[in-house]
């Protein structure tokens, strides 16, 4: 078994290092961490990183871990190649993970312990900034320094990086910031000697992107006019995006008291006419059910993200789970349509964000965007991200469309269910919402008939068109695969890895759903039969009851034929995921 | 100018001898008398009898969620803040359920008007008691009486610096009237209290219980004055004082949005050239 896994890791080639930085909350291990990955990034390498941390603000143990290479990589390995040690736990705990050969940096006088072994390398962070940066503040420089001298990479881009952070505090902070990386990266070089790392030559640069931040990106480029949330780990980073671009924008971020407002304040803004959106993660979303419900009565058009953490109630908080897919399926009371799409990387993240702009304005109906701590914290590059596909189609009925319009009906009924959006204020025409049952016009009604005919409105007319816009899941690796690896969401750069890994040796490939509800079809990629012609289906989820395979079932009747779910609190390496499909496999 | 009819809506649910009615009639002329017309104008409520309201009118509408009247009022005016936005809400509704809200709207001083029918009871489920109910006041789901304190939404205003803090009497329609069109007229979050008697579930507080206590508050009465203000909010029991408690000329907080200065947000549309500009920062 063992064996087996350390065989298809090492036919890894080429350049392939995975870096841990391990340290307490407040120590710069983040800063180090997204430093390195920039400029990594920067010299053209592949890079993909993911960060665990606790729920606290100084303290603890926290960890950034980065893999760079020559080609494309799109998830975490167990094996570390350099491990910097911020604090001893981080090498008490991380120690097993090195890679023979792999170097562990660490500071002995801030650290309070020697260690021997050639494994290790001890480098004074804190006195190197000290003496060539004139501030303790540095030590971070100093080390992110050292780790490029280890890579045997070159320093103009750190140093540039490190201009263009500094530029506003003046040249002699740029200049004692350089001189303390500068020692860092001597000291390593010097130090190192057992060092067997090489870098490539660079290439192009590459972009760097977070899944929140694609999120936000995404609902920029899709028109978002006006953002409410309340803060909440680990949903807030789209906040944190789109507040960066409220001026040059012209966005409205506001931070509501509590999740109720900020979803019923995207409705109010969406009812006067911009395009809108909330996020939060389980908890927070949890607040929000009756509104999401509102949106679905009063056909409201809206975007709600959802980053799911481990619940139940507050769970693990700063951590990642893909458990609120059935809750979500089924939030809101009464019956409502809704699309559901779940991105599998930062790029699709931000085409699934425009989609999802697009449909609730199409359709009149609330559409998430679904994903989860790991996705949301993980940077991916990419040579460059198209946005000029992303076309934004403006469905409302604005004051010159108005104009013509006699006898306007906020509710009224049509072929395909879908009823005349108007701008209240726009034209004489009055706009009319409620939230109880309505007539065509917006008002209150008891009877049964008219009750009957806006059902069939927002559900049996609207859904089937709804239904013909979501795209099939995506099928990577063998045509007529023996093994199928089934998932959702954020574990497609993990998948995508281990059928790579598993390719030569098998017929195996993934299929990959980002776009999940309405379920679906199979009209333009027949999936049930490649599903039902292969011998092993192995679903792939990060929660502890398989809430996808029960969805699949209950939609398709195809039952998998073994699943592998984690759910405590942590992304799969791809070791071990690698490990828990040979072991499915028998 | 708009004419009364204009204004004539669905046919009111109400019970026959409600409040509801002369608040209903007040508020339509009080619309003639300052210009508004129903396509200018979006009343938003919550649920309760009060927030039945705008369907009764003819007017823009977002009849929403119980308590939530405040957030979807803030969302419509940040998006579009050449509309007049008014919310309708009960006490239950608003000072109950909404709670939250109300304090918060009234720190963020968005020019919305809200006006909350004050009945001292919930009527739409039938006699409960409200969080303006009197301590020790017996209902069915209260047989031993009210514990909570009443809750006082004069003072809780004046507390908060709330824009503008008036309270008026469904039986006094003049006065009432003016304080509609003052609330209006004033640039702010303005909340108006309306005393209302519950002919079918509040037996104390009835039409003649009011009319026994409410007096105007006197011509030469500043509501400039905070202190002043929050000592008159005090007052209640024998003599209830109706009229402007408060006022002052905070900035809104529209106007503090720097790109809401030159146009509505819905007047903003995306400049497709400047989307590719996004990904700059991530290189």
């Amino acid at each position: 078994m063992a064996g087996e896994i350390r065989q298809d890791v090492c036919s890894l080639r080429g350049m392939d290092y995975s870096i841990k930085i391990g340290g307490e909350a407040g120590q710069g291990i983040q800063t180090v961490g997204d430093t390195l990955s920039r400029v990594f990034a920067r010299s053209g390498y592949h890079v993909f990183t993911h960060q665990d941390y606790e729920s606290r603000v100084r303290g603890g143990h926290n960890f950034y871990q980065v893999r760079v290479s020559d080609r494309p990589v799109s998830a975490s390995r167990s094996r570390i190649d350099i491990l910097v040690a911020f604090d001893k736990e981080s090498v008490d705990l991380h120690s097993v993970e090195l890679a023979d050969p792999g170097q562990i940096m660490y500071d002995s006088a801030t650290l309070g312990q020697q260690h021997d072994g050639p494994q290790f390398l001890d480098i004074p962070f804190t006195a190197l900034a000290v003496e060539h940066g004139g501030s303790r503040i540095m030590a971070n420089t100093v080390a992110t320094g050292a780790i490029l001298g280890m890579l045997g990479m070159e320093m103009d881009i750190f140093l540039h990086i490190i201009r263009e952070t500094f530029h506003k505090k003046g040249e002699e902070i740029i200049r004692q910031n350089a001189a303390a990386a500068l020692a860092g990266f001597d000291v390593a070089i010097k130090q190192c000697v057992t060092c067997s790392f090489s870098a490539t030559g660079r290439t192009e640069p590459k972009m760097l992107v977070a899944g929140v931040d694609a999120v936000g990106l995404g609902a920029v480029a899709s028109g978002c006019k006006f953002y409410a949330a309340y803060p909440m780990t680990p949903s807030t980073g789209v906040m944190n995006y789109l507040a960066g671009k409220e001026q040059e924008y012209g966005i409205v971020v506001e931070q509501a008291e509590d999740e109720i407002s900020a979803i019923n304040m995207a409705i109010g803004a969406s009812f006067a006419g911009v395009r809108s959106m909330t996020a939060s993660s389980g908890g927070g979303f949890a607040l929000m059910v009756e509104g999401l419900s509102l949106a679905g009565i009063t056909e409201t058009p809206i975007v709600i993200g959802l980053a799911q953490r481990p619940g139940p109630a507050t769970g693990l908080p700063t951590r990642t789970e893909q458990g609120e897919l059935q809750f979500l399926i089924s939030a809101g009371h009464g019956e409502f349509p809704r699309v559901i799409f779940a991105p599998g990387d930062p790029e699709q993240a931000v085409r699934l964000t425009h989609k999802a702009f697009d449909l609730a304005e199409k359709y009149q109906i609330p559409a998430f965007v679904v994903f989860d701590q790991y996705l949301g914290d993980s940077q991916w590059t990419y040579r460059q991200l198209d946005l000029n596909n992303l076309v934004n189609t403006d469905y409302r009925l604005r004051a010159d469309a108005l104009r013509d319009v006699t006898g306007y009906k906020r509710y009224a009924y049509t072929e395909g269910g879908v009823s005349p959006l108007a701008v209240p204020g726009d034209s004489r025409h009055l706009v009319v919402a409620d939230s109880d049952e309505h007539d065509e016009e917006g008002h209150i009604i008891e009877e049964a008939e008219t009750r009957n005919r806006m059902v069939s409105k927002r559900l049996y007319q609207k859904i089937p068109l709804i239904r013909r816009e979501i795209g099939p899941p995506l099928r990577y690796g063998d045509e007529v695969p023996d093994m199928v690896l089934i998932g959702w969401g954020s574990t497609y750069g993990l998948m995508k890895e281990a059928v790579d890994l598993l390719s030569g040796k098998m017929a195996v490939a993934m299929l990959h759903f980002s776009e999940l509800w309405p379920f679906p079809g199979t009209e333009t990629f027949d999936y049930m039969t490649l599903l039902r012609n292969a011998g092993k289906t192995i679903c792939i989820e990060q929660n502890a009851t398989g809430q996808f395979a029960r969805l699949m079932k209950a939609e398709t009747g195809f039952e998998v034929s073994a699943g592998i779910y984690k759910f405590d609190g942590r992304p799969f390496t791809l070791e071990e995921l690698l490990g828990e499909i040979h072991a499915a496999l028998g | 100018m708009p004419l009364l009819d204009e204004y004539t809506g669905q046919v009111p649910a109400w019970c026959p001898g409600c409040g509801n009615f002369s608040i209903l009639k007040t508020f339509k002329a009080a619309l003639v008398d300052l210009g508004i017309e129903p396509h200018q104008l979006m009343v938003v409520s919550g649920i309760g009898q009060a927030a039945k309201f705008p369907h009764y009118i003819k007017c823009n509408t977002f009849n929403g969620l119980h308590g939530r009247a405040l957030p979807v009022a803030t969302g419509l005016r940040l998006a579009n803040h050449h509309l007049i936005v008014a919310a309708v809400t009960g006490d239950g509704d608003c000072y109950g359920e909404g709670g939250n809200h109300l304090v918060h709207a009234m720190r963020r001083n968005v020019n919305v008007k809200l006006f909350v029918h004050n009945n001292q009871v919930y009527g739409l489920t039938k006699g409960q008691a409200s969080p303006t109910t009197g301590e020790g006041t017996v209902t069915k789901n209260q047989p031993f009486g009210v514990f909570s304190e009443q809750l006082n939404p004069m003072a809780l205003a004046i507390a908060l610096d709330c824009s503008f803090v008036a309270r008026g009497f469904s039986g006094d329609q003049d006065h009432l009237k003016s304080l509609i069109q003052e609330a209006f007229n004033h640039k702010g979050f303005s909340l108006v209290d309306i005393l209302q008697p519950c002919i079918s579930f509040n037996k104390v507080n009835t039409f003649e219980w009011y009319r026994e206590r409410v007096y105007h508050m006197e011509a030469d009465y500043d509501p400039h004055d905070r202190v002043r203000a929050f000592e008159r909010a005090l007052e209640w029991g024998d003599k209830i004082p109706i009229g402007i408690f408060y006022r002052n000329s905070r900035l809104i907080y529209e106007e503090r949005f720097p790109m809401l200065r030159e146009s509505a947000l819905i007047r903003q549309d995306l400049d497709p050239g400047k989307v590719s500009g996004l990904l700059k920062e991530f290189y």
